[in-house]
């Protein structure tokens, strides 16, 4: 008869990986206490933000970065470099995309400190694009070390990059919603 | 055989770039508590140069702009890089010998957290020589801590330095949730943690609600001050309150970050100083858990006198009310403890006692500013100043001295001077009830919270130099517990593993412990491992 309390031998949860978890729910109270602060702001900036927004290109390039999840995914499970280099690439895209709309923005004059919706705007998007970059770096960086060690990189990194990638990702679908859809929608 | 400090005994040996380069959570340990008493020290002399100029009516020891700056470092000083790095080093040195783990989960992290903790307390500090000290008050409120009212660069430390002390509090706090959650020592479950680990634990996540929150804050306050942005400028549309907000639901949630652990030292202490295992554990245990969900729904009461309406002001007052029934069932539970045991009244013992007196005060001047109508005639009073430091000087200090009493012979190998010890105990005891309960009634009369001055037809005078003299009790109080450290350090008595018949897996070990902590781990089948060693024949059940 075989024991009702035998044990799996590894613990049922990484360390790094419950690590992760707890830094990404920390990143979320941060992001959250921006978006609350846009969303006290959102009625005197609304004006601003209708005039001059441009949905239909950032929605483009959105669906750039949500692909990217996929990717990610497909990277994590192959253990892939090549994956890993088109989320790179589509992560890119969007840096892109945001650039050349600050670029636009900047040429009409909307910047931080032009009108409450410009404060509001550049430092929510600023904040998730240095997030998307961090989250690039660590893509190369796990990408180089995995090309270079012989031995490779622990599924457990591959896992935990993954994981930042995913939460840069989400953080864009509440961005994208609360900044571009609320707006027009 | 002599026991040597840790310093000495640590394998990389005593040379300074051994410190810089460790990763041992016991010598991180000793890193932290080392700050934290350095800026203990610093906001100590900050109060006592505030405290000299408060002495008399129309006294000109220092100057309006001066003092502003004085209170503002003494405030962001106490609350976040002096107290949180002593409860941090305890933790750190703790947590890991407590639950029969070798380190941290993240022994690398670990100094980092450290380390950006310490640089973001320079950042702050360095603001006195590089054009002024932030004298915003430490919750910088804005429109003061803006650009316009504070042109000169020390709000843009204080932004600078607490982000980078809080990155290192938030990733300290992920590396001892995670020890907690899954480096215990086979049998230690959950339901057998140490109190103090239990209040650890709650204190980590309490860190990963709240200094996230602090850090969004500083951001759009960088953004107004450095890139010209408009969130707090009324003028332009934004909110003043918006920071308000942000910045009490980290600043309540602070507050029992620095009570908590101190708790937790209470509730190690007073069960091994009765003989008695505490008085309903899983109370203790849960009633942290209830605080920590409580003090993330409480922050604006904070704000009462700012005009939230009339549903707002109800459910904060209703909510900062409840957290006084968890808080309440901690302080029968320690007192159920002592009844019926067999009570040793040594120095840590007297700290613990002092801990719970004090904290009742403070908790009970607590409810009444939760009670509207009181707050709204007291806010911005010394009547605040009194209940504060009832509770962070009166708690969370007390109970530090009560854990540093406790498991000083732990960490260094030797015993600190019980004479000494009671001198401590009772010149603190005194100085605080001097310096802090006339606050209470001069708030009362109108002494409103940071003046600088007061006209001597206000009568406050006397109180004041009361309370002044107070506070160099305790100055003199906190150079005792130093003599007694130093002396304790250079030829105190041999402590042994287990100095206090304790319960608990880090008495099991040496004393101070080696570098791998533990060469052999008993049996966990209960709370008390220790005990259950000691006493098989009284095995605890569970």
């Amino acid at each position: 008869m075989i024991a009702r309390d035998v044990r799996p031998a590894a613990p049922a949860l990484d360390r790094t990986i419950l690590g992760m978890f707890l830094f990404i729910a920390s990143e979320a109270i941060f992001f959250l206490s921006i978006v609350v602060a846009y969303l006290a702001s959102r009625e005197p900036g609304l004006a601003d933000a209708r005039a001059n927004l441009d949905l239909g290109r950032t929605a483009i390039f959105s669906v750039a970065l949500f692909s990217s999840s996929a990717t990610v995914a497909v990277a994590n499970a192959r253990r892939d470099v090549r994956w890993l280099g088109a989320t790179m690439l589509l992560g890119a895209i969007f840096l892109v995309g945001q650039g050349s709309e600050y670029a636009r923005l900047a040429t009409i004059g909307i910047g931080p400190s032009s009108a409450l919706f410009g404060t509001t705007f550049f430092t929510l998007t600023g904040l998730h694009g240095a997030h998307v970059l961090v989250g690039l770096i660590a893509l190369a960086a796990l990408a180089a070390a995995t090309t270079r060690r012989t031995r490779g990189v622990g599924p457990i990194t591959w896992e935990a990059v993954s994981l930042y990638w995913h939460f840069v990702d989400a953080v864009w679908v509440v961005v994208f919603s609360v900044v571009y859809l609320g707006t027009f929608l | 055989m002599s026991a040597v400090p840790l310093w000495v005994a640590r394998p990389a040996g005593a040379s300074a770039a051994g410190w810089l380069r460790t990763v041992d959570h016991k010598e991180i340990g000793v890193l932290y508590i080392g700050m934290g008493v350095a800026l203990f020290a610093l906001g100590g002399i900050e109060s006592l140069v505030m405290r000299a100029q408060l002495a008399t009516p129309n006294a000109r020891l220092v100057d309006p702009e001066l003092y502003d700056q004085l209170f503002t470092v003494h405030g962001v000083t106490m609350m976040l890089l002096a107290v949180v790095p002593l409860l941090v080093g305890f933790a750190n040195y703790l947590v890991p010998l407590m639950i029969g783990a070798p380190d941290v989960a993240y022994p690398r992290l670990n100094a980092l957290s450290f380390w950006l903790s310490l640089v973001g307390a320079i950042v702050v500090y360095f603001s006195w020589i590089a054009g002024g000290a932030p004298d915003a008050g430490w919750f910088s409120y804005p429109p003061l801590a803006e650009r316009a009212f504070a042109p000169g660069p020390g709000v843009d430390y204080y932004i600078l330095g607490l982000a980078v002390n809080g990155a290192g509090t938030i990733i300290g706090a992920i590396n001892l949730a995670v020890t907690i959650l899954l480096m215990r020592a086979p049998g230690l479950r959950i339901s057998r943690l140490p109190l103090f680990v239990w209040m650890t634990l709650v204190t980590s996540f309490l860190i990963l609600g709240a200094y996230p929150a602090l850090s969004g804050g500083l951001v759009m306050l960088f953004v107004d001050r450095q890139l010209g942005g408009h969130f707090f400028d009324p003028t332009a549309g934004g909110q003043p309150l918006l920071w308000q907000h942000v910045f009490w639901f980290f600043g309540h949630p602070e507050v029992y970050i620095l009570v908590l652990p101190a708790m937790g030292m209470v509730s190690e202490v007073i069960p091994v100083f009765s003989g008695k295992p505490i008085f309903g554990y899983r109370f203790v245990a849960a009633s942290s858990v209830a605080i920590g969900f409580l003090s993330f729904s409480v922050w604006a009461h904070h704000m009462f006198a700012v005009g939230l309406n009339e549903f707002e002001t109800l459910l904060f007052s209703v909510t900062s009310m409840l957290i006084a029934i968890p808080t309440g069932v901690k302080i029968f539970n320690w007192t159920a403890t002592m009844i019926g045991g067999r009570i040793r009244l040594l120095t840590p013992m007297l700290f613990a006692i002092g801990f719970i007196a004090m904290f009742v005060i403070g908790g009970l001047t607590g409810v009444s500013l939760a009670v509207v109508p009181l707050d709204l005639q007291t806010t911005d009073t010394y009547y605040v100043v009194g209940h504060l430091h009832y509770v962070l000087f009166g708690g969370t200090m007390l109970g530090v001295f009560a854990g540093a009493y406790y498991w000083f012979p732990k960490m260094t190998g030797r015993l600190l001077s019980e004479r000494l010890g009671r001198w401590h105990f009772w010149t603190a005891f005194v100085g605080l009830n001097l310096t802090f309960l006339p606050m209470h009634w001069l708030g009362v009369q109108g002494m409103a919270r940071r003046m600088w001055t007061y006209a001597a037809d206000t009568g406050w005078g006397p109180w004041n130099f009361v309370e002044t003299a107070g506070a160099f009790v305790l100055a003199v109080s906190m150079a005792i517990f130093a003599l007694n450290v130093v002396r304790s350090l250079r030829g105190g008595a041999i402590a042994g593993d287990d100095p206090w018949d304790a319960f608990t897996l880090e008495w099991t070990t040496t004393s101070p412990p080696p570098p791998e902590n533990f060469r052999t781990l008993p049996a966990v089948t209960s709370r008390r491992p220790l005990w259950d060693r000691k006493h098989p024949e009284m095995r605890d059940a569970s």
